[in-house]
């Protein structure tokens, strides 16, 4: 049986639980979980003033409620088990994590799994900007893992990220995959404007035209032998159209400002 | 006001007054060292700790504008290593450039307790006094940029030796300065007319200015000098960084003759070798000239493996630098002034260059025949933070760390160094000269660096221990004007330092000669640029000499 957090009071101002992960709640009882720290702003209080805890840890956490949204850092750092939220998560879920995975029957809001190593995020809503990027000033967004968005994702998915993949359902924002070094970018909807902007290496892939920076440049259309492999494995998560499995893809390579060695492929048909 | 406190039992390190390691009971009153108390102090044990003056630290960057830059360039710097409040204290962030608030408590930390800030261009001084206002604990001042000053080089070019001695006093006043520094003097302004161009050596006159580096040497030592400022003149010799550049540093060494000079972070400046090519160790012929010459003092200048950030008024050599590495950094002019570059670096144990510098650091000390005329010093940050010190220490103190550490680096570099051959190991009592009563003297604080009666009662109690390191990285306590700052390792108390400076006297009529200089070239009004005198308070005015 998991462990369960129900929340029963909404924080008045953002809080910080880095404390919920499955490393910290390893063979606790409900009662010492409550205990655990949390900061409500700056003021140190525990997981019990805002969460009723029941169950028994087996390596899940399941986290339920109507104000998560206020909930930072749910999964911080996280290297094992499960932790499955129901409702809409805070910022910086799963940051810099290592391994397990996160799944989030909601949306998620900005930052989720930046920088992460390893493991997968699975959010079944919407997510908001900066999905698996770089900390402002970092070198390197996420080096490693999974992160699956079934919605929309918004501004700068993938900031620098050094390896590993990102997967959005629907659209994407602005700067998709600025600054990236390596690793993998899908996109069944739209990209929005200046994707792979800065890249130097590293795939964006995406179902449906788009207006790509003067620096990048056509070089084929052609059929992609991992494609087909990227995206079976795709399907098993969300619906994916059976000709985008054997399709043709127009492949830009780019951004020429930089090492020129990434690449943009869009659906031809 | 603040209680009688007696320090009973330790064991004093004062080589000021030369006592090594004597058992002593100390007494404070009113801030200062006192011989009797005049009422019943309170009394703490510090039976079989090793009691010395509070640190002082004569090179360092830790306020102003381009210290500012470097927070803002490196945001991810500071977000690995958040510095908490605690009772009595307030948050801040560290890094290699801490946040104000976290520089001074850092310092306290390691029983620091003076500062100075050794870089400032004359129109960032008022944002380093308002800085130093929000730096806890220590006291601080700094050196002004003078060496590339426009103004001051028309003066040198025009001989009117008069005019520039009044020139210099009135910068330092108006900029509220401890002494003046020259970076790179006559390099910036080549730097800034045409890409890539510097001075090569101190004889060049370049075209920008048509003023040699040695004229301008000269001019300031002999006006600091006759000025009496506490601080001779603070240089930053050309060439830094470069192959061979020891013998632009013989030679402005000489150019001092016997007059009083610093000459800064004297590591970086120590190379053999091609212009161009690798360098070599030429710390023996450094070593050597520094020995015999008792009017030069100099801060090392040690490069610590692991983070740190270049921040430099040198701005071709940030422009060198820049090319190492291809990542973020600065570039910036500060009007007729100064340069500035800020270049984010590692050094690392395995690459030649920087464990030559490492080891070049590590051969100055050990070569040094007068400690106190050799300040410990990693130029923070340019060759490491400040908190590095600790385990600098432990290489000086402990033969057998220093050995261990030495094969961890890249071994060609250290082949062509005599490290491997020198067994000297500092005593507690050198250290407490090379980290205060050294700098103290050559900055003629004469109340700082000592514990005899009249003395600031700054105050560092260690617990003795083999290693070193662990030692300096926790005094037991920390004593900052007679306020027990840190007992038992923790802060009882949050404290406001003094700001240091000194007042040279000069003829007010040169004030009319630089005024229509700053009409006609500079972006702010001259009655902006001078900072006024409510920016001093807790301030204490150094006398000349």
């Amino acid at each position: 049986m998991a462990i369960f957090l129900k929340q029963i009071a909404t924080p008045d101002v953002p809080m910080e639980a880095d404390n919920i992960t499955p490393a910290r709640f390893a063979g606790q009882t409900p009662a010492g979980v409550e205990k655990l720290a949390v900061m409500h702003g700056s003021e140190p209080r525990r997981i019990g003033d805002f969460f009723s805890v029941s169950g028994q840890f087996d390596g899940t956490i399941n986290v339920e409620g109507d104000h998560l949204g206020r909930v930072k850092l749910i999964g911080a750092g996280m290297s094992r088990g499960v932790i499955q939220v129901d409702g809409d998560v805070g910022e910086h879920l799963g940051a810099a994590m290592s391994g397990g995975e996160i799944r989030v029957n909601g949306n998620a809001t900005d930052w989720v799994g930046p920088e992460m190593s390893g493991g997968r995020i699975e959010i079944h809503g919407n997510a908001g900007h900066m999905v698996g990027s770089a900390y402002r000033g970092a070198a390197m967004g996420m080096t490693g893992g999974e992160i699956i968005i079934h919605g929309n994702a918004r501004n700068e998915a993938g900031n620098a990220m050094r390896n590993g993949v990102i997967a959005i359902g629907g659209n994407s924002g602005d700067f998709t995959g600025v600054n990236m070094l390596s690793g993998s970018i899908f996109v069944l909807g739209e990209l929005g404007i200046r994707t792979g902007a800065g890249m130097k290496r590293g795939s964006i892939v995406s179902m449906k035209e788009a207006t790509l920076l003067p620096t990048f440049s056509y070089s084929c259309t052609y059929r992609p032998g991992y494609m087909t492999l990227y995206l079976l494995h795709l399907s098993q998560i969300f619906a994916v159209a059976e000709e985008y499995l054997e399709g043709s893809y127009k492949r830009y390579c780019g951004d020429s400002v930089e090492l020129n060695r990434g690449e943009v492929l869009l659906y031809a048909g | 006001m603040t209680e009688c406190i007696q320090l009973a039992g330790g064991k004093v390190h004062d080589p000021a007054n030369g006592i090594d390691g004597d058992i002593r009971d100390l007494y404070l009153e009113q801030g200062r060292i006192v011989e009797t108390p005049s009422s019943k102090p309170r009394k703490i044990d510090v039976s079989g700790m090793v009691v010395m003056p509070g640190g002082v630290d004569i090179h360092c960057h830790i306020a102003g504008p381009k210290v500012n830059l470097a927070r803002k360039l490196q945001p991810e710097d500071h977000r690995r290593d958040p510095h908490p409040g605690t009772e009595h204290t307030r948050s801040g962030a560290g890094g290699t450039v801490p946040s104000t608030f976290a520089t001074g408590y850092r310092y306290a930390t390691l029983g620091y307790t003076t500062a100075m800030e050794a870089a400032v261009p004359p129109i960032g001084a008022r944002h380093v006094i308002e800085e130093f206002h929000d730096t806890p604990v220590i006291d601080k001042g700094f050196y002004v940029l003078l060496g590339n000053n426009i103004f001051l080089q028309q003066l040198i070019k025009a001989g009117r030796k008069e005019e520039f001695r009044h020139a210099v006093a009135w910068w330092i006043n108006a900029t509220k300065a401890y002494t003046a520094k020259l970076v790179n003097p006559g390099g910036d302004e080549p730097w800034k007319g045409k890409k890539n161009s510097n001075v090569k050596n101190i004889d060049e006159k370049s075209d920008a200015i048509e003023v040699s580096p040695r004229q301008v040497i000269e001019s300031f030592i002999e006006t600091v000098n006759d000025l009496g400022l506490p601080h001779p003149p603070h240089i930053h010799c050309n060439n830094l960084g470069h192959s061979g550049n020891f013998e632009t540093t013989l030679e402005t060494m000489k150019t001092a003759g016997d007059k009083r000079v610093h000459l800064a972070h004297i590591q970086f400046h120590s190379y053999a070798g091609e212009p161009g090519k690798n360098p070599k160790s030429a710390s023996r012929q450094i070593a050597e000239y520094v020995n015999e010459h008792p009017n030069i003092t100099c801060d090392v200048g040690q490069v610590m493996f692991g983070k740190s950030t270049i921040m430099t008024a040198d701005a071709p050599l940030a422009y060198m630098l820049r090319g190492f590495k291809k990542a973020k950094w600065v570039n910036a002019d500060t009007e007729c002034e100064s340069g500035c570059g800020i270049v984010p670096f590692s050094y690392q144990e395995h690459v030649y260059v920087h464990a030559l510098q490492w080891a070049i650091g590590l051969e100055l000390f050990l070569l040094s025949k007068d400690p106190w005329r050799i300040v410990l010093s990693t130029d923070h940050p340019n060759g490491g933070s400040f908190m590095s010190y600790p385990k600098l220490i432990r290489l000086l103190m402990d033969r057998e760390f220093r050995r261990e550490e030495i094969k961890r680096v890249n071994q060609k570099a250290i082949n062509g160094t005599i490290l491997n051959e020198l067994d000297r190991e500092y005593t507690l009592n050198e250290i407490a000269i090379i980290t205060r009563a050294g700098p103290a003297r050559a900055l003629n604080l004469k109340n700082k660096g000592h514990l005899g009666p009249g003395a600031d009662a700054d105050i560092t109690i260690y617990d003795e221990m083999d290693d070193k390191e662990a030692m300096f990285n926790a005094p037991r306590y920390v004593v900052k004007s007679g306020e027990v700052i840190i007992e038992d390792h923790e802060f009882r108390q949050d404290y406001y330092g003094k700001f240091l400076h000194t007042e040279p006297g000069y003829d007010e009529s040169i004030v009319s000669e630089v005024r229509p200089f700053f009409e006609n070239y500079y972006s702010i009004e001259f009655a902006n640029y001078a900072v006024n005198d409510s920016y001093l308070h807790d301030h204490e005015v150094i006398p000349t000499v």
